[in-house]
């Protein structure tokens, strides 16, 4: 692989149903980048929640909306180092998103909702929100440390 | 996502596998929702043994299940949580919130 290659990149419409089909496919795109068991869940999830975020705020529950994900892999600089990572990104064309909302809520409520964004937070390493040209656009970054199958010792 | 009921004297064990996430999760409401607040059962015990994947939604159905539970003086307890189900709990810090049993001959016992 290259580096900042392109390794998939999903076109898909907003539909509850393609939740599994994603998450399969990353699981095992994440498994073949040497991402341990818990590093694929975690990414596996936070993928999960943001895009169930776009099919209920951005698209509100329209289906047949579309949604783009690429995953590529890329080096990040952290600390004065060179470090390779997973990045995803999600598109979507639906409503702006609030970003008095992105805040999530209190962990100490208990109550129902509000836990996606924290999910994707804990999981992942880097979550960037930016709205460009009638886009939502939804940043993330997985360090793949020292799991990654290209990282020399 | 599959859901079963199984009716006991005063709980029902509702068997639930695969994934429960945004497409699956309303079923799993529903089902919690009509035992507790229709059929006025005393226990909801879910057996989450064969749940492969949960995610938020899942786990706003639980909650709501759980505070619904509370309000009718009922108790809702899960067993059987997998590795994958416990990392999601544990990361929403509601894991302590919930009345968690080993297995279910615990989750039925006075």
């Amino acid at each position: 692989m290259n580096r900042n290659s392109l390794l998939l990149k999903l076109e898909f419409e907003s539909n509850p149903e393609m939740l599994s089909v994603v998450r399969h496919a990353l699981g095992q795109l994440a498994e073949t980048l040497g991402l341990p068991s818990t590093g694929c869940r975690a990414v596996v999830l936070a993928v999960d929640e943001a895009l169930t975020n776009i099919i209920r705020h951005a698209y509100r529950g329209e289906k047949g909306r579309p949604i783009q994900v690429s995953f590529r892999r890329i080096d990040v600089r952290r600390n004065g180092r060179e470090e390779k990572a997973l990045e995803i990104v999600l598109e979507d064309r639906g409503a702006k998103v609030d970003r008095a909302r992105l805040c999530g809520r209190s962990l100490e409520e208990v109550q129902p909702g509000g836990l996606g964004l924290h999910f994707m937070k804990e999981c992942m390493d880097t979550v960037e929100f930016r709205r460009a040209f009638g886009k939502n656009q939804l940043r993330l970054i997985k360090l793949l440390g020292a799991s990654g199958p290209e990282k020399e010792s | 996502m599959q859901i079963s009921a199984r009716h006991l004297d005063k709980a029902t064990i509702f068997d639930i596998s695969g994934d429960v996430d945004l497409a699956t999760s309303p079923e799993l409401r529903k089902a919690l929702l009509r035992e507790l607040r229709e059929a006025r059962m005393p226990r909801v015990i879910l057996n989450l043994k064969a749940v492969r994947y949960i995610d938020s939604s899942g786990v706003a159905s639980l909650v709501e299940g759980l505070k619904v539970s509370r309000d009718l003086g009922a108790r809702l307890i899960l067993f059987g949580l997998s590795t994958s189900v416990r990392e999601v709990l544990q990361l929403s810090r509601l894991l302590r919130i919930f009345e968690v049993c080993e297995n279910e001959e615990q989750a039925i016992s006075p």
